[in-house]
Formats: structure tokens, C-alpha cells, sequence
């Protein structure tokens, strides 16, 4: 195996289009050792992009964020303004591991290695984050939503790089949140996971909402028929119920060690219901 | 694939070596630079036994490639007494008993006092999640929380 470090974009997207074998992108590498120790990959060249000063800038115009993919936990947590506008990204990034991987583990590679159960890409989803993704013909966004297509996998080409994830700028009265179920408290994988993005009127009546799940499918979803209970409420418990309803209608899990079918389906309506209160009174302020 | 040259600082000391690719810093550093302190317990960043510091963050060594170290400043629990002075960290768990095999001890001692440098008077609570990434499947960990909360104390008078 070949390692690289580049310094440049530039010289990270020459290594890939040359790339003879599999290349594979090393961010935080809190799952390719994984994986490297477990004899599960088995690359011809690692690319380690944490040297390229784009991918590690946190930058704000207007309100709008953008987030160098190689940012890690650690880093996104001791960022007060990005905090403030999206706590429900911020703290779905930081239930990743350890405080060990905590110091390791990036919202670039979280969104990449596409696990099912990634407790990011949810939180991504609700806050309509748009990935910034360069490769040998240019430049493209893709939404979080459609970079992981399965359990490991991703929509993204061998020689294209996830450089950057931006957030829209949004009113004043606006929050998102992240919750997960997990049965214990710290240091686990996500059982179910639910972020949910939304913003209120003066009279406290919800206008948008985007309901990211995690966990229960093959992939992370975006399901709009849940964001569509909360408009036009103010999260009475009609309004609750109907989301849980829904929700637990776009769950498709497997029964594994962490949960079966029938407790999943159920137990993501409840996280739905109280992932929606925080994000609410975040918003409400 | 040819070794790669490797020059980094570990403990305020430069190392140079030369690496495999597919080498973990875990591995360097007990293979190659002799220290041994760091232990591997599931080397797939599970049990912290491995806890080093890089550039000023707490990670497991056994997630990081021996080849990452090049131009970083990596802190072990080597460079953890001062001489034959133990840190005061060090002195609270033996006189807590806060250790029994001690395998995990090391990666422990390492994380408390990346914890102490962040956060001199953490609560219990707050002791207690930092090290949720610490394994030690022999003292039951309230030893270990009393050695860190009663050392924390101990650096705050100092």
C-alpha cells in the first residue's frame, strides 16, 4: 500500500486519476484502520487529504456555514458560532465514539463511510446540508441525502473528494437537534437516529421542517411526509402523533443484535417526537 | 511498497524512522521507538489502552498510521513523570489503588491528564464521559474516577 499526503486539491485529485487499483480517501481514519487492522480493505494507495487547507477551513458568509470535510468532532464542538446556528449537527457529529475518536474522526469521513447508522448524516439531511465535491471534471454539490446509496457505499467516483459541506443561511427563529437511541448512554452505535430542522413564526407556528432518519434502513433518509406533520403546527400532540405515525411509516430496518424490526419502527416515532420538542424550543428560543 | 521516512517528535524528543505504510503509530511506537507503555488492547479504537496525544489531542494511537506522525508532536505516558518524580496523576492512583492489572492504566493516565489540561475541575459526570473510551475491566473505574478527581484538587492547590 501507497501512502500520500498532498498538500494541494490539485495534487490529491492527480493521485486519484492516476491511481492504478483501488485508491481510497484516509480523512480521520477512525474506520479505515478499522477496517485495515480487520483485513476488510485492501487499498493500493491511501490519500490522506488532512493537509489541504480548503478541506480544513470553517468559514461563514451571511450565516451561511461551510465546514472543511476533514474537521473533526473535537473541532466542530469548540465552535461556538457554528454551535449556536446548528447545535443538532454539532452534537450528532460529537456522539461519534470516543473522546479519543472525538480528536480523530471527521464530518467529511462520517458522511462518506455511509453507514446506516451514522449518527451525522441525519442531522445533515435535516439541515439541508449540501456537500461540495471536486474531481477530474470540475466541481459538483450534491445533497447529503444522496451521497451514501448503502451500507457503505457512496454515490461519489474513486477519484472525486468531498472538500467542504455548506449550510444555508436561516432566519432568527430557526433549531435543529439530533437524538438517537442507543441502550446505553455513551460509546455505542445508533439503534435509531432522528434529526429534524425547523423554523417558526412569530406565533410560534412551524413554516419548514426536514426530518433526516438514521439507522432503519439501508441508508440514512430524508422523509419529507414527517417534515409535512410539523408545518403549519405548533408541535401540539395531534400534530406529535401524526409525526411518530409517519415516521415510523418510512422505517424498512432488519433485525439485528442492536434491535428488531418492531422495536425500531416504534422506538423511531418516539425519538422523532423528542428530537422535534428540542428542535422546537431551540427555534422558539 | 517502500518504507517511508518518518521524522517526528515524541516526548519533546525527535525520532526518524523508517515505516511501513500500513504501520499503525501504536505499532511504532512500541516496535520501533521501544515505548511500550502504550498498550494494545482491541487496536480497533474500542479500549483506549493506546491513548497517546498529537498535536495537543487525546487519540488512539492504534486509529492513526505510523507514516500521520511525520512533523507531529506526540505526547506517551513515557514523558508523563518528570525523572523519578511521578505526576500527580500517577501518585493519586497508586495511593487509590486505582489499578490492578494495569494494562489500562497507561491509556487511562494519558486521557485524564489531556482532560486535567482542558478542564482542571471537571465534575464527577464530566470525569466520567471523558474517559468513557478508556476500557478496565478490573477496578470497577470508581478507584479510578476518585484517583482523577482527588488529583484534579490536588493540581488546582498546587
Amino acid at each position: 500500500m501507497q501512502y500520500e499526503a498532498p498538500q494541494t486539491l490539485d495534487a490529491a485529485l492527480s493521485l486519484l486519476a492516476g491511481a492504478t487499483g483501488q485508491a481510497r480517501i484516509l480523512a480521520g481514519g477512525t474506520d479505515i484502520m478499522v477496517q485495515l487492522h480487520m483485513d476488510t480493505t485492501d487499498p493500493d494507495m491511501l490519500v490522506d487529504i488532512k493537509n489541504i487547507s480548503e478541506l480544513r477551513a470553517i468559514t461563514e458568509t451571511d450565516g451561511a456555514f461551510t465546514i472543511g470535510a476533514v474537521t473533526t468532532g473535537a473541532e466542530l464542538g469548540e465552535n461556538e458560532a457554528v454551535k449556536k446556528m446548528w447545535p443538532g449537527v454539532v452534537e450528532g457529529l460529537e456522539l461519534i465514539g470516543s473522546t479519543q475518536v472525538q480528536g480523530r474522526a471527521t464530518i467529511g469521513g462520517n458522511l462518506c463511510n455511509a453507514s446506516p447508522a451514522a449518527d451525522v448524516i441525519p442531522a445533515l439531511i435535516a439541515a439541508n446540508a449540501i456537500t461540495n465535491v471536486v474531481g477530474p471534471n470540475g466541481s459538483r454539490e450534491v445533497a447529503a441525502e444522496d451521497i451514501p446509496v448503502g451500507p457503505g457505499k457512496t454515490s461519489l467516483a474513486q477519484d472525486e473528494i468531498v472538500v467542504s459541506i455548506s449550510f444555508p443561511a436561516r432566519g432568527a427563529r430557526a433549531g435543529d437537534a439530533y437524538l438517537r437511541f442507543i441502550p446505553r448512554t455513551e460509546m455505542d452505535i445508533a439503534v435509531v437516529g432522528v434529526g429534524i430542522s425547523l423554523e417558526v413564526d412569530e406565533a410560534g407556528v412551524c413554516t419548514q421542517a426536514r426530518v433526516g432518519l438514521g439507522a432503519v434502513a439501508e441508508k440514512a433518509l430524508l422523509v419529507p411526509e414527517a417534515a409535512a406533520t410539523l408545518i403549519g403546527t405548533s408541535l401540539d400532540d395531534a400534530a406529535m402523533e401524526k409525526l411518530a405515525a409517519a415516521i415510523s411509516a418510512a422505517c424498512r430496518p432488519i433485525n439485528d443484535r442492536r434491535g428488531t424490526i418492531e422495536f425500531r419502527t416504534d422506538v423511531a416515532g418516539v425519538m422523532a417526537r423528542r428530537t422535534a420538542k428540542i428542535a422546537y424550543d431551540r427555534a422558539v428560543g | 511498497m517502500a518504507k517511508q521516512h518518518v521524522t517526528t517528535t515524541v516526548n519533546n524528543d525527535e525520532f526518524e524512522f523508517l515505516c511501513e505504510p500500513k504501520a499503525s503509530m501504536l505499532d511504532v511506537l512500541r516496535d520501533e521507538l521501544n515505548l511500550t507503555g502504550s498498550k494494545e488492547g482491541c487496536a480497533t479504537g474500542d479500549c483506549g489502552a493506546c491513548s497517546v496525544v498529537m498535536d495537543g489531542r487525546l487519540v488512539c494511537s492504534c486509529l492513526v498510521l505510523g507514516v500521520e506522525m511525520e512533523g507531529k508532536s506526540i505526547e506517551t505516558i513515557e514523558g508523563m513523570a518528570d525523572g523519578e518524580k511521578l505526576h500527580p496523576l500517577q501518585q493519586q492512583f497508586l495511593d487509590h489503588a486505582a489499578l490492578q492489572c494495569g494494562i489500562c492504566t497507561p491509556g487511562v493516565l494519558v486521557a485524564a491528564k489531556a482532560l486535567l489540561e482542558k478542564n482542571p475541575d471537571p465534575t464527577e459526570t464530566e470525569v466520567r464521559y471523558w474517559l468513557a473510551g478508556n476500557l478496565c475491566r478490573c477496578t470497577g473505574y470508581d478507584k479510578i474516577i476518585r484517583a482523577v478527581m482527588d488529583a484534579a484538587k490536588e493540581m488546582r492547590a498546587a
